[in-house]
């Protein structure tokens, strides 16, 4: 596969994965370690004891294993200022001025809120941030969203943690053809490798997954479905696959066919 | 002086947010918060906390 850029990051990989989930850390490693993923999502949380964490190992160490790309998250902030602050807080403790950019509207779907969203994504990238932002398929927020100086977007599939897949591929499409100098990383919702193959097809550049994988019964065979399901959706879409056609067409020569004989004059 | 860590009250006079970390054990790598503004770590020394002050003390955790 060839290599590609992501931010200021070249890549190999396509697929972004999350670290949670997991039935233990030590499959978490080797989920991560056999989908191919050069990118992981981590976030930051209160932490009361190292007996919280997996066996008194915290979690930094598990983290220094994957010599990955580290994308925090700003995971249930509601607000623009709690959002700014974790997003700060997250630059200094991860050494990175990436951010997944997540702000939550509606608990219910965990749906993205498109205003503060927008209102966020100005004031980081005014801070000097790299926002990945975790938004609807809504062509205008998508739109405004590269105004205010986004490389990068992050579509939704379907809600988070469902596994629905794309639930509005039309949309993800329209995004796709209007936006294609964007990187565009469809984000939440993937639930099979198929979605990812679908995702891939349609031209997006990447796949950011977590559950899919974690929550598999084998996840790291599950993790390596995806990689190469990845693969298979990009190299389909470097193709270009043929056009659709109403009606049958033989694909065997018709010049020949045997059997054949000329109706009586 | 009543604090508010992570969500739970301290009660304790703290001259500075430096002070208090090493009071509370914060883990090494943690990110800090005073009432929902980030403090960078080079300010730690010079962040006077008062009464009521809420801190947030975060570290690494597995996210999706």
């Amino acid at each position: 596969m060839q290599s590609w850029t992501l931010a200021d990051a070249t890549l190999n990989s396509r697929l972004l994965i999350g670290t949670a989930l997991y039935p233990s850390p030590q499959i978490m490693l080797d989920a991560i370690r056999a989908s191919g993923a050069e990118v992981v999502t981590v976030s930051l949380r209160r932490q009361n004891s190292q007996a919280q964490q997996g066996g008194g190992r915290d979690f930094w160490s598990y983290l220094q294993e994957l010599d990955a790309h580290l994308l925090p998250n700003t995971a249930g902030c509601h607000s623009v200022k709690e959002a700014v602050t974790t997003a700060n807080m997250a630059r200094e403790l991860f050494n990175t001025r990436w951010i997944k950019l997540e702000l939550i509207g509606d608990d219910y779907n965990l749906q993205p809120d498109p205003f503060a969203l927008l209102e966020a994504t100005r004031e980081l990238i005014a801070q000097g941030f790299e926002v990945f932002p975790y938004c609807t398929d809504d062509l205008v927020l998508c739109e405004k969203l590269v105004e205010a100086g986004c490389r990068i977007l992050m579509p939704w599939g379907a809600p988070i943690g469902t596994g629905r897949g794309l639930t509005d591929p039309y949309a993800l499409k329209t995004l796709r053809a209007r936006l294609p100098e964007i990187t565009m990383i469809v984000d939440a919702g993937i639930g099979a490798p198929s979605h990812a193959v679908q995702a891939m097809e349609m031209g997006f550049d990447g796949i950011l997954l977590n559950t899919a994988v974690a929550q598999a019964q084998d996840p790291e065979t599950m993790a390596r479905a995806f990689r190469h399901a990845l693969r298979a959706g990009r190299l389909g879409f470097e193709a270009g696959a043929m056009p659709e056609r109403d009606l049958a067409q033989p694909s065997t020569p018709t010049l020949g066919t045997p059997f054949w004989q000329q109706a009586p004059q | 002086m009543k604090l508010i860590i992570n969500g739970e009250p301290l009660e304790q006079p703290v001259a500075n947010l430096a002070v208090l970390l090493e009071l509370v054990e914060a883990p090494s790598h943690s990110a800090v918060a005073v009432n929902e503004t980030f403090v960078p770590k080079t300010l730690y020394r010079e962040t006077s906390l008062h009464e009521g002050d809420r801190i947030e003390i975060l570290s690494p955790m597995q996210g999706g």
